[in-house]
């Protein structure tokens, strides 16, 4: 009866999450006739349920926007490779960190927290006059390799190795295993929803990032997905919406694939002080 | 290493750069010493900004604490029943800032959703609304991950510790008291340092809503920082940036300690 009650009241507590992503698939199946009709009145219906539910939003999004899919994939080559870049770059500086006793290791951890707090403002100034010098401002490197270095993705890391007993390493090392044998077989396999869930973090990270594009990027030729910003009248709410869905969609798929793994990656961030 | 140096380079060198840029003039490179922060104290837009940036954070992460925390003890509870609201509280952070944006409007807009229901003509992005929105925005976003993190130290909690309090005679309230919650106690610091890094990722929600001057009441360091670099006013917003990297240490090296004495 009490485990009812909860479950009920957790139940309502999905919807209001659940209802702004109902309202980015109606709205994207609703036509620009329809659209016409609600923001000619005064107000939007109170539900915005399409009489005539229709695809043309999404078919003119997908054939005859071409810009739309040149900003999908400038996110495609930014996200990618930064993703591809935290983790081979990051899991073994996690390891690292999480096995190895060196001196100083409590000090470079916290610097990785310390500075994972930092919003990008604060370094904007410099990192910009670096890329500068360095001559990447405006390629997508200008982006890509600092998010490559993301110390949150360290962090996530760390704490997904923190878990692994200390007996199985131990049980490696006898087995003749060397250091680099023990992270391949046996630190990555069972870290794997640490990185995974970096993983499909830092991916989220990189798809919706605004500041660094806006920042780094001078050509809007070169600007990601995530600064598509479509205007909102009849004609356009449509495929505005039909935008706004599949600008959603790689970000969606990947966290309900990686669903299992996330949740635990997540968990295991939270496990260890 | 690779990892370390890479960092350093684009993460801690430009924290310290932008430290050493504070004390000088933006152009030709004078030393001024302090003058930039006496410039910045003054300033009514940074006044305004940080007063709205510790609001915020004062607001949110606190609330998202407790009703985080509350909802994984319903889920505790619940055990298994909860498995679907795990992943349906999840999905908003999947969501770009971008996608949401549309719905936003749609809900509030002056003639959006909301208001077609409560009949009224409310501005949302206005004074005094546009700050719980953007309180509500970053609850929708993040209560999910906070859940997940609760729910791992309420999974650690040996189950044999619980059925020797109910053999002792404690109910449910003396259970939560002095078992759960002093449980939880290493979770703190790691879901207050999330919280605070997603914290500043609100700004993409305040910009897209309100562009670069949104209301009064949402206006971040962030928006100032945007105008500082447009206008070039380089030392300033050093110095700001300085005056913020400073109080960050300062909230984490506090929360270190605090949690570090009480345990």
């Amino acid at each position: 009866m009490k485990t009812k009650i909860i479950s009920t009241l957790l139940g309502l507590i999905c919807v209001p999450v659940i209802l702004p992503l109902t309202l980015l698939v109606l709205g994207s199946m609703t036509g620009a006739e329809e659209w016409r009709g609600i923001l000619a009145a005064d107000v939007i219906r109170p539900i915005l349920l399409p009489t005539y539910p229709t695809l043309a939003p999404l078919v003119e999004i997908l054939m005859d926007t071409p810009e739309f899919f040149h900003m999908f994939w400038n996110s495609c080559r930014i996200a990618f490779p930064a993703v591809a870049g935290q983790i081979l770059v990051g899991a073994p500086a996690a390891w690292a960190l999480s096995r190895m006793r060196f001196a100083g290791r409590g000090a470079v951890e916290s610097l990785y927290i310390t500075l994972m707090l930092l919003p990008f403002q604060v370094t904007m100034v410099s990192g910009y006059l670096m890329l500068d010098r360095l001559a990447l401002i405006d390629t997508h490197w200008a982006v890509i390799l600092p998010g490559i270095f993301s110390p949150f993705a360290v962090f996530l890391m760390t704490r997904g190795f923190a878990g692994i007993s200390e007996e199985l390493i131990e049980a490696a090392r006898i087995d003749g295993a060397g250091a680099v044998r023990i992270f391949i077989s046996v630190g990555l396999p069972l870290g794997l929803p640490g990185v995974l869930s970096a993983a499909v973090l830092g991916f989220l990270e990189h798809w919706s990032m605004i500041e660094q594009p806006m920042t780094f990027l001078k050509s809007p030729g070169l600007w990601p997905i995530s600064l598509f910003t479509p205007i909102f009248t009849a004609e356009s709410a449509g495929p505005g919406f039909a935008a706004a869905l599949l600008i959603a969609a790689p970000p969606l798929l990947l966290f309900l694939y990686g669903q299992h793994d996330l949740e635990r990656g997540i968990a295991a961030a939270g496990l260890k002080e | 290493m690779t990892s370390l140096t890479g960092t350093a380079l684009f993460i801690l060198f430009p924290l310290l750069d932008a430290v050493k840029r504070s004390f000088f003039t933006a152009m030709g490179g004078r030393f001024t010493g302090l003058r930039a922060y006496a410039e910045v104290f003054a300033n009514k837009a940074f006044q305004l900004a940080a007063a709205n940036t510790a609001r915020f954070t004062l607001v949110c992460i606190p609330l998202l604490f407790v009703v985080s925390l509350g909802l994984a003890l319903a889920v505790f509870a619940a055990a298994d029943k909860a498995e679907i609201v795990k992943t349906g509280l999840l999905i908003p952070m999947a969501i770009p800032a971008a996608s949401m944006i549309a719905v936003w409007r749609l809900l509030f807009a002056d003639s959006g959703i909301i208001n077609g229901i409560t009949g009224a003509a409310t501005d949302w992005f206005a004074a005094p609304y546009a700050f719980p929105v953007l309180v509500g925005t970053y609850l929708w976003k993040n209560l999910g991950y906070n859940l997940l993190l609760w729910l791992a130290g309420l999974y650690g909690i040996p189950a044999a510790r619980f059925e020797a309090a109910m053999i002792d005679g404690a109910n449910g309230f003396q259970r939560l008291l002095f078992i759960t919650l002093p449980s939880l106690r290493p979770q703190i610091f790691t879901i207050a340092a999330l919280s605070l890094v997603n914290s500043f990722k609100v700004f993409r929600e305040a910009y897209l809503l309100g562009g670069n001057y949104p209301d009064d009441n949402i206006y971040l360091l962030q928006h100032l920082w945007s105008h500082w670099f447009a206008s070039l006013d380089i030392d300033l917003l050093c110095a700001a940036a300085a005056v913020l990297a400073i109080a960050l240490f300062a909230a984490i090296g506090v929360l270190r300690v605090t949690l570090r004495e009480a345990t």
